[in-house]
C-alpha cells in the first residue's frame, strides 16, 4: 500500500501554536512507555502481541506503535469504558480468560501456542472468535464474538489509534489548540496540514509534508 | 497526569477554581452540614448547574454536589481522545436486554458542568407538538408543559449561552434571531447542505453553544475539532463556565467529588439532607429540599437506592416508574467516500443540521422524528464505528481508514418510545462505595426499528445523489439518554409533576432528562435547561406564595 501522506508527521507541529502544554505532556507520556509488561503474564503478552500483529499488521519501515504496552497499560490502571454487557467479566477478567481460551484453541488445533502459530492459521482462529465459532470451558460463558467486539478489537484499535504513527497514516492533523483552523470548504489545507499524495506527484507531496508545522 | 482534580476536592475553604483563568479562583460561600440550606441539589449538569445558577439568583441557600472533578479547561485539558476519557462517567454498569447499550462517552459525564463538558453543543427546540405527542400525533405520552411557555425559556437558555445560529430557522413557529452569527460550515456540513438541496428538503446551520464572536473570556471557536473531548479553549459555553460560575457568584455552593449515596427521609415522609461521600468519608448535608439532577441512570439509582422501611420501593416510587421508561435516542449513520478531500476533523462536529423528518408526518411508517446532522469523528471514534460496525480488521481495516479524509457522514438523533421494560434498577454488584451499581435493560420496539430503517434510506439516498462512493451505514448506535422519572399530570401514571417536584414527597424535587416523558428527535440539553429555569421561576412562585 503507498503512502498516502509521505513525510507526514504531526510530531512535527509539537513546538507550534497547534500544541498547548497538556497536550505535550499526555503525548510525550504515550510515546516513551516501555514496550513490556506491567500487568499481564509473560505467556499472555506473547499472545497479545501476535493478536496486534494481525489485528494491525504494521509497516517494516518505522518504529512499531507498542500496541500491546498501550492495551497493557489501561489493564494495569483498569481504565473501564463505562459499562459491561451483563454476559461479560469486568475487563480485566476478560482479557485474561480471552486470552487464555485463544491460546489453548490454537493448542488443540494445532499443538502450538498461538503466537507460533503461521499468521495464516491465527488469522482463521481470530475469524472464528468473531464469529463465536469458538467456545469451551476455557471461556467459562463469555460469548467469544462478544470479546472479540468489545475486547479485543476495540481495546487494540483504541490503543493504536491513540499513538501518532497511525494518525500520519491516515492524514489526520492531529492536536489543534490553540491554532485551530481555518480553511474549512472543500479540497483546502491550512498549512499545518498534511498533504495528499496524487498519483504520480509523491515526490512532490513528500516534500510540501516536510515543510507541514 | 494532569488528573489533580480527580484526586482532591477544589471547591472548599471558601473558594472554587475559576475555569476562565488559567491557576484561577473565585471566592464561594461555604455553608455548614448543620446548616439546613434551602436547597441541596445532586448533580450540575445542564438541569443542576442551571437551577443551581437560577435558585441562588433569586435568593435560595443552594449547595449543589457533583461526583466528578471541577476542571480549568485552559491549562488540563489535551487535544486527545484517550486522554480526555476523563471527563467521562466510568464507573461500572451493566447492561442487558435485545440491544444492550454502550455506556460512559456520548451518553454519560462526570465533572463539574456534568456532560455539557463534552457535548457537541447541538441546541435545538422541541417541535410544539411533541409537548402533546399523545393528543395530537397518536403516540407516546402528553408533557404538562405548554409549548408557548417553553418557547420562552427556550429563548432564555438561547441568550443565556449566545447560541449561534441562522438569521432564519426554516422549522416550527417563528423565534427569536439567534444571538450570535452561524458558524462558518466545514465541508463535511456542505455534504449534507448539498444532499438536502438535490433532495428537496431545507436545511440550516446547527445553532451551536460554541461562540463565533469573542464573548467576556470566551474566545471565538477555532474550529480545533476536539469538542467532544472537551473545549480547551472555552470557546463552548458549557454549564462548567456559564451557569456554575453564575451560581457561584450568587452565593451557592458546589462540591465537587461529591458522591451522593443516599437521602435521608423523617417519619413524617419529607427529606431532610444528602447523605454524601467526599474526603474519605461519609458526610450528611442537611437540607429543606433535595433536588436530584443526576441524569437518566444516576437519579433513578439514587431515587431507588435511598428505599427505607417507609418508602420500601425507593423514593418518589409510589406509581412504580422511577427507572422505567428509559429512551436512549438512535444515532445511527450513513457514511461514504467523496472524490473531495472532506477533512471532517476540522470545526465543531455538527454545523449543519436538518429537521424535515421531525416536523413532516407525511411519507412516514412510524410515529416520532429524526434530525440528521453532519459529522466528524476523530480516528478512535471512527475506527470504533468502522471495527464495530463492519467487523473490520487487519489490511481490510488500514484501507478503510487511510480513506479518513475523504469520509462523509450524516447521523440521527433519533426519537424512540416510551416503554416500561427499558429501564434502571439495581444490580447486586457493588461499587467503590458500596452502592449498588445500575443495571441498564434496553431493547428497541418495532416502530424504533422502522424510523432507523427510514433514516438510514434517506440519508444514503442524500450521500449518492452528492456522489459519496462505497457508502454503509451503522445501526447500532445510540446516544442521549431519557425518561426514568418523568413528569406529569396524574401520579399514578408519573414521577414528578410540570415543576418537577415529586407527587409523594413535597420536598423531593427531579431537574434533568430523567423527566421527559418523551424524547423527541432532536438533542435534549436546550430543552433540560429550559425546564430548569422555569423550575425555578416556579420555585419562586410557590416560595412568594407560601406553598413551597
Amino acid at each position: 500500500m503507498p503512502e498516502r501522506y509521505p513525510g507526514y508527521d504531526v510530531l512535527a507541529k509539537r513546538a507550534t501554536p497547534s500544541w498547548n502544554e497538556p497536550t505535550r505532556r499526555v503525548i510525550d507520556a504515550r510515546l516513551s512507555i516501555p514496550n513490556e509488561p506491567r500487568f499481564f503474564t509473560m505467556q499472555e503478552w506473547e499472545t497479545l502481541t501476535a493478536i496486534c500483529d494481525r489485528i494491525v499488521p504494521q509497516p517494516k519501515d518505522r518504529a512499531p506503535v507498542p500496541i500491546a504496552a498501550l492495551v497493557d497499560r489501561k489493564m494495569t490502571n483498569d481504565e473501564r469504558d463505562g459499562y459491561r454487557q451483563a454476559s461479560m467479566p469486568k475487563m480485566q477478567q476478560a482479557w485474561q480468560r480471552g486470552l487464555a481460551a485463544l491460546d489453548a484453541a490454537a493448542r488443540a488445533s494445532h499443538g502450538a501456542p498461538f503466537h507460533a502459530i503461521a499468521a495464516v492459521k491465527q488469522d482463521v482462529l481470530l475469524k472464528a472468535m468473531q464469529n463465536g465459532e469458538l467456545s469451551g470451558p476455557e471461556w467459562n460463558g463469555m460469548p467469544a464474538h462478544t470479546f472479540f467486539s468489545e475486547r479485543l478489537a476495540h481495546d487494540i484499535l483504541a490503543a493504536y489509534y491513540s499513538h501518532s504513527s497511525s494518525w500520519n497514516e491516515i492524514g489526520f492533523g492531529g492536536p489543534a489548540s490553540p491554532r485551530g483552523y481555518v480553511r474549512m470548504n472543500f479540497n483546502r489545507r491550512d498549512s499545518w496540514e498534511a498533504v495528499e499524495a496524487k498519483p504520480g506527484h509523491e515526490a512532490a507531496a513528500r516534500k510540501a509534508n516536510e515543510r507541514v508545522g | 497526569m494532569l488528573d489533580e482534580a480527580l484526586h482532591s476536592p477544589r471547591g472548599k475553604d471558601g473558594r472554587a477554581p475559576d475555569p476562565l483563568r488559567v491557576g484561577g479562583w473565585m471566592p464561594m460561600r461555604q455553608y455548614g452540614e448543620n446548616d439546613e440550606v434551602d436547597f441541596a441539589i445532586v448533580g450540575t449538569g445542564a438541569g443542576g448547574g442551571t437551577l443551581a445558577c437560577k435558585l441562588a439568583e433569586a435568593g435560595f441557600s443552594v449547595v449543589g454536589f457533583d461526583a466528578g472533578a471541577w476542571w480549568r479547561p485552559l491549562e488540563e485539558f489535551a487535544s486527545d481522545e484517550t486522554h480526555q476519557e476523563k471527563l467521562f462517567w466510568t464507573d461500572e454498569r451493566i447492561c442487558d436486554g435485545d440491544n444492550p447499550l454502550k455506556l460512559g462517552s456520548n451518553n454519560s459525564g462526570k465533572a463539574i458542568g456534568g456532560s455539557t463538558v463534552h457535548f457537541a453543543m447541538v441546541s435545538l427546540r422541541f417541535r410544539p407538538e411533541w409537548l402533546k405527542s399523545r393528543s395530537l400525533l397518536g403516540y407516546g405520552a402528553d408533557w404538562p408543559l405548554d409549548w408557548r411557555e417553553m418557547w420562552r425559556y427556550y429563548t432564555e437558555v438561547e441568550q443565556a449561552l449566545k447560541i449561534a445560529g441562522p438569521v432564519n430557522y426554516p422549522w416550527g413557529p417563528p423565534r427569536p434571531r439567534y444571538p450570535y452569527r452561524a458558524h462558518e460550515l466545514n465541508a463535511a456540513a456542505l455534504v449534507l447542505a448539498k444532499g438536502c438541496e438535490a433532495m428537496g428538503i431545507p436545511w440550516s446551520e446547527t445553532p451551536l453553544a460554541t461562540v463565533s464572536a469573542p464573548r467576556g473570556r470566551s474566545p471565538p471557536c477555532v474550529y480545533r475539532g476536539f469538542c467532544v473531548s472537551g473545549c480547551s479553549t472555552n470557546a463552548k459555553q458549557s454549564a462548567l463556565i456559564t451557569w456554575i460560575p453564575r451560581a457561584v457568584k450568587a452565593g451557592a455552593e458546589i462540591r465537587d467529588l461529591a458522591m451522593a449515596g443516599r437521602i435521608e427521609t423523617n417519619d413524617a415522609g419529607y427529606v431532610t439532607g444528602v447523605h454524601y461521600y467526599r474526603e474519605g468519608q461519609w458526610r450528611f448535608q442537611r437540607a429543606r429540599n433535595v433536588v436530584v439532577a443526576g441524569y437518566a441512570i444516576e437519579t433513578p439509582r439514587l431515587l431507588l437506592s435511598s428505599a427505607n422501611s417507609q418508602f420500601p420501593d425507593g423514593l418518589a416510587n409510589s406509581s412504580g416508574l422511577v427507572g422505567k421508561n428509559l429512551m436512549a435516542q438512535t444515532n445511527q449513520a450513513a457514511w461514504g467516500v467523496m472524490e473531495d478531500e472532506i477533512r471532517w476533523y476540522k470545526g465543531p462536529p455538527s454545523l449543519a443540521v436538518t429537521e424535515h423528518w421531525n416536523y413532516t408526518d407525511t411519507g412516514k411508517d412510524f410515529f416520532g422524528g429524526y434530525a440528521y446532522m453532519s459529522q466528524g469523528p476523530l480516528p478512535r471514534a471512527w475506527v470504533s464505528s468502522l471495527a464495530g460496525n463492519r467487523g473490520l480488521w487487519g489490511d481490510a481495516l488500514l484501507r478503510a481508514m487511510e480513506k479518513y479524509n475523504h469520509q462523509a457522514g450524516l447521523k440521527i438523533v433519533g426519537e424512540v418510545l416510551p416503554q416500561e421494560r427499558n429501564r434502571v434498577a439495581l444490580a447486586d454488584e457493588k461499587d467503590r462505595y458500596g452502592l449498588p451499581i445500575a443495571r441498564v435493560t434496553y431493547s428497541l420496539c418495532d416502530n424504533d426499528k422502522a424510523l432507523v430503517k427510514h433514516a438510514l434510506n434517506f440519508m444514503s439516498q442524500s450521500l449518492s445523489v452528492v456522489g459519496a462512493r462505497d457508502i454503509w451505514t451503522e445501526s447500532d448506535d445510540t446516544c442521549h439518554l431519557n425518561g426514568t422519572a418523568r413528569m406529569g399530570d396524574d401520579p399514578r401514571t408519573s414521577v414528578v409533576n410540570a415543576d418537577c417536584r415529586s407527587w409523594d414527597i413535597p420536598n423531593l424535587w427531579v431537574c434533568d432528562g430523567s423527566v421527559f416523558p418523551t424524547v423527541g428527535g432532536v438533542n435534549p440539553s436546550l430543552t433540560i435547561q429550559a425546564i430548569a429555569c422555569r423550575t425555578a421561576d416556579r420555585i419562586r412562585a410557590m416560595a412568594a406564595q407560601g406553598s413551597l
